[in-house]
């Protein structure tokens, strides 16, 4: 495996920043973990599962992670400055075609096309994710009450907080064994 | 109410919805609704879903939704100062905690920690699937979509900007 500098970290990062429709840890996950090979699968869903449960974007609180595991504080600004270059810049082209021609229909098929292909995205990386990790049958079962308390609407802290205790016990319990 | 009134209301607003939102932007969503639309009035609800759906539309993390709201309040002003407002302190946070975590690398209590966190961000990616399928899901061709795109996802290697393209291309044909 490589270590990546800080150069290689910004680009690899403006890339995932520019390609990642639908939201970017699915992008991260191909990029860092398949593509790159700088992290496993574990050691990803472990940086994604801290940059999660800290308050904050998930996707840039990951890159602050990935960065600073391979370059400190230099290496995580690198990751950020990539992450949002791309799509700030983007985002101000996009803001102003919306405000001239959002109420096209064609503009709006076409976004909603997109947007029901970004949500399989989001749930097949997710199903992705459950079927390498393989979690004991305990962590299993946390996952599915996080997912259940969430659609049910319960507010995120609650959720996290709640079930929290019962990660790091079965957590507890599968390292153990 | 003046312009600059507005740009510091979102700046406010939007450092206090950061420092709630664990569990990421997708989770955010409902505060930022009753901050944009309820309490201040900025936009209505269908404009609000829409800026949405356009985020999602484009590359880049899903909260850059916000850098559209600050948009529509302040113009390129707004944009940067919600998008500063909702990372800036977040990311000083993360920076801390992961630098606590380098030293700690490696103690057990750490390694349980993570791993019985990532259930809990995987529960959470799956929901945030579900709602979000749930807001398109209005036509069948676009649950059928969704279902094709998470097997595609699911089962094969190949890049995601291929369903992307594909339900770009599906709605264009059928869901005008």
């Amino acid at each position: 495996m490589t270590r990546p500098g800080n150069a290689a970290l910004f680009l690899t990062y403006l890339q995932i920043g520019l390609t990642s429709f639908g939201g970017v840890n699915a992008w991260a996950r191909r990029v860092l973990v398949e593509q790159r090979g700088w992290l496993t699968e574990q050691e990803y869903a472990e940086i994604l599962g801290i940059g999660q449960v800290l308050p904050g974007p998930n996707a840039l609180n990951t890159a602050i992670g990935v960065g600073m595991r391979f370059g400190g504080a230099t290496g995580a600004l690198a990751c950020v400055v990539g992450l949002f270059a791309g799509p700030m810049a983007l985002l101000a082209v996009i803001a102003s075609l919306y405000d001239a021609y959002g109420e096209l229909p064609l503009v709006r098929a076409v976004l909603t096309g997109i947007a029901a292909a970004a949500a399989g995205m989001v749930l097949g990386t997710a199903m992705k994710m459950v079927q390498k990790l393989r979690p004991a049958l305990p962590l299993l079962a946390v996952g599915l009450a996080a997912l259940v308390l969430a659609l049910l609407r319960a507010p995120l802290p609650f959720v996290v907080l709640g079930l929290a205790p019962f990660g790091l016990a079965g957590a507890w319990w599968a390292l153990r064994r | 109410m003046t312009h600059e009134d507005d740009l510091w209301q979102l700046v406010i607003g939007f450092l206090g919805i950061s420092l709630l939102s664990v569990g990421g932007g997708i989770a955010a969503l409902p505060e930022m609704h009753r901050l944009v639309v309820e309490t201040h009035g900025w936009m209505d609800g269908l404009a609000f879903a829409k800026r949405y759906a356009l985020a999602q539309a484009a590359p880049g993390p899903n909260v850059m939704v916000v850098g559209l709201f600050g948009w529509h309040v302040a113009g390129l002003t707004g944009m940067f100062a919600a998008m500063l407002a909702m990372c800036g302190p977040t990311s000083i946070l993360a920076y801390g905690f992961f630098r606590l975590r380098g030293r700690l690398s490696g103690a057990l209590w750490m390694r349980v920690f993570e791993r019985g966190m990532v259930p809990i961000a995987i529960g959470l990616i799956a929901a945030s699937g579900l709602l979000l399928a749930g807001g398109v899901a209005d036509a069948p061709l676009a649950v059928a979509i969704t279902a094709g795109s998470t097997l595609f996802v699911w089962r094969t290697r190949r890049s995601p900007l291929w369903v992307l393209a594909v339900g770009a291309g599906l709605g264009a044909a059928f869901l005008r």
